[in-house]
């Protein structure tokens, strides 16, 4: 299937030797213009398919009532925006999406510059350096659903990590942290925090690395303490490759749904429901997939105003 | 940070003490750190080498008694265990050649020729890469059902390509501009075609960064969760993340298969990234930080 373009690019490519030279020259150029389409033609295909034909599905599916699910759907106006809008676990969603990708974010922001630059450190050797790399890349190296029952079962009422925090006194029973709901939206963050850290750590180390040591000399020369570099050589230094990092960590969580739906389903009480999970159960346990499209066109647009913030942030640099 | 405190509360000690200090500082900082990293992960493999009744013992041991490889035979003796690892081969190896196959031959166009629109469709590929999963699943259900695709591998390859392909294409693109136009114009100068110059001179000389994508994008499709759990309905067409939840729900308490069943299906991926770390955080970075 995706070698079938070959063929007319190569019949294009070579002009019939029979014909008049003026217009095989001229065919020649019309058929050299088209030669990049035909190398793009599988992904433009692809593209459409995969991205513009369901954004326009899933736009008109938001405006009408009784999608997929029945034969004749009809034409619903705002009916379900203002259904989805004024539920009031929707709005819920958006508050502990918004906490859940903030925290995550500052966290994953912290402990990778914190690992990233005990790793650049002078005083390691590079095995060291790259032992301990490595296992400061494992949470990211396995899947979600992987990284959903390691938690499960560490969290659980009668696990290791009730029994930590108990023999240090913290906590005198155990603590159900996963079912009760003052407690899960923080440890699904923390799950999340620990998955997602390496990736900025990874960045963060290539960004260090790339920072000339000159700069680190004539701060020296000026008799800077190594606070102050930090605060005026390396901070601006990485400042480009931190917001980048920042607004795709932010865009990234706020798709996150394996975790959550694993760890918690979205309770107790919705109490870890984001927007995802919210979205989700509307379409594929509710089978209400007209209010689960105006659901899903609303995440659409608020990611692609982090997305224009990504863009023009890149411009920039 | 843990390099800086120290340094800075101590002005008046000699260089000696203070690089001792910061030493001590950094590996205290190093441990903490792979705590924090490896324990969870240490616990999860010591889980699977337990017997079932002493995942909760109190207290927690490391290494008990009963230990065994008993969970992991439960997994490789189970049929519809390995089915899942079938499946998820099947799909990830068919997105991974498919998807490095379209890529090229879109890289190699953006790389190496100047069209109307370029600008315009290479920004349409870009922004694919940040549509949320959750918005396209629901008209892929409907598209995927009305295709005849629904619970299928087609369906879940298909579906799985728009992750991968947006990535791959702005990579080898990348790969490709750094490789001088010279070398496949030197084969148009003698009467070959685009076509021949992209086989012969610039396919074999890009197997490294091909394989980079190839890796990434080997990860992305087995690691997919949502459209795997969306588009596919019966036990035989799951993939690995669907089967660790399905073990979850059917027998709650066989804790010691499930960590058993998360080590055997991340294995495919720790061994992919312990061999091409280099190269592939390398490309990673690279991709996240400029494209």
């Amino acid at each position: 299937m995706t070698t079938a373009p070959a063929d007319p690019i190569i019949k294009q490519d070579r002009v019939p030797p029979s014909e008049p030279p003026a217009p095989a020259a001229k065919r020649s150029t019309v058929a050299r213009r088209l030669i990049p389409f035909g190398y793009l033609s599988p992904t433009i295909v692809l593209i459409a398919l995969l991205m513009i034909v369901p954004i326009v599905m899933v736009i008109s599916y938001s405006f009408r009532d009784n999608v997929i699910v029945q034969e004749n759907s009809v034409f619903a106006g705002l009916a379900n925006y203002t259904e989805v809008l004024t539920d009031p676990d929707f709005l819920a969603a958006i508050k502990n999406t918004g906490i859940f990708i903030t925290v995550s974010m500052v966290a994953h922001l912290l402990l990778g510059l914190g690992f990233a630059m005990m790793l650049n450190s002078p005083l390691l050797g590079n095995v060291t350096k790259s032992l301990f790399r490595v296992v400061y890349v494992l949470p990211w190296l396995f899947t979600i659903a992987v990284i959903a029952v390691i938690w499960r079962l560490l969290l659980d009422p009668s696990g290791v990590v009730n029994y930590v925090l108990n023999a240090l006194g913290l906590i005198d029973q155990g603590v159900d942290w996963l079912g009760s709901p003052s407690t899960a939206l923080w440890v699904v963050t923390f799950a999340n925090i620990w998955s997602g850290y390496p990736f900025f750590m990874i960045s963060l180390l290539a960004g260090l690395q790339g920072i000339p040591g000159e700069l680190y000399e004539a701060a020296s020369v000026d008799g800077a303490s190594p606070w102050r570099k930090f605060v005026h050589v390396t901070l601006p230094q990485l400042r480009p490759v931190i917001i980048s990092m920042a607004v795709l960590d932010l865009i990234w969580t706020s798709q996150q749904f394996a975790l959550i739906w694993m760890m918690t389903g979205g309770g107790p009480l919705n109490s870890t429901e984001m927007l995802s999970t919210f979205t989700y159960k509307l379409a594929f346990s509710e089978y209400e997939f007209a209010t689960a499209s105006a659901s899903a066109v609303i995440v659409l647009l608020l990611t692609m105003i982090l997305a224009f913030f990504y863009v023009r942030q890149q411009r920039e640099r | 940070m843990a390099t800086v405190m120290p340094d800075k509360a101590a002005p008046g000690m000699t260089p000696r003490t203070r690089r001792i200090l910061m030493k001590t500082a950094l590996f205290l900082g190093l441990a903490l750190g792979a705590i924090f990293a490896g324990a969870p992960v240490l616990w999860m493999l010591s889980t699977s080498f337990k017997s079932n009744g002493e995942v909760f013992e109190n207290p927690p041991k490391l290494i008990t008694e009963n230990f065994s490889l008993d969970a992991y035979t439960a997994i490789l003796t189970n049929g519809a265990q390995l089915r899942f690892f079938l499946n998820s081969y099947i799909v990830a190896i068919a997105v991974t050649v498919l998807t490095l196959l379209v890529a090229l031959l879109a890289a190699y166009a953006f790389s190496r020729f100047t069209f109307p629109f370029s600008k315009t469709i290479n920004a349409v590929i870009v922004s694919v890469q940040a549509v949320p999963p959750i918005t396209l699943v629901i008209p892929y259900f409907g598209l995927v059902v009305g295709l005849g695709l629904y619970n299928t591998y087609p369906g879940l390859i298909l579906t799985h390509m728009v992750f991968t392909l947006p990535y791959a294409i702005i990579m080898l693109t990348a790969y490709f501009n750094t490789l001088p136009k010279e070398l496949d114009e030197s084969v148009k100068v003698d009467g070959g075609s685009s076509w021949t110059a992209l086989w012969r001179i610039l396919v074999p000389i890009s197997v490294p960064g091909m394989i980079a994508v190839g890796v990434y994008t080997f990860m992305i499709s087995w690691n997919e969760y949502l459209f795997a759990l969306s588009l596919t309905r019966t036990d035989d067409m799951r993939t690995v993340p669907i089967g660790i939840q399905l073990l979850m729900g059917q027998h709650s308490y066989e804790w010691n298969q499930m960590m058993a069943m998360s080590i055997l299906g991340s294995i495919p991926v720790l061994i992919l990234f312990l061999v091409f770390q280099r190269r592939f955080i390398g490309g990673l970075t690279s991709g996240a930080v400029k494209a």
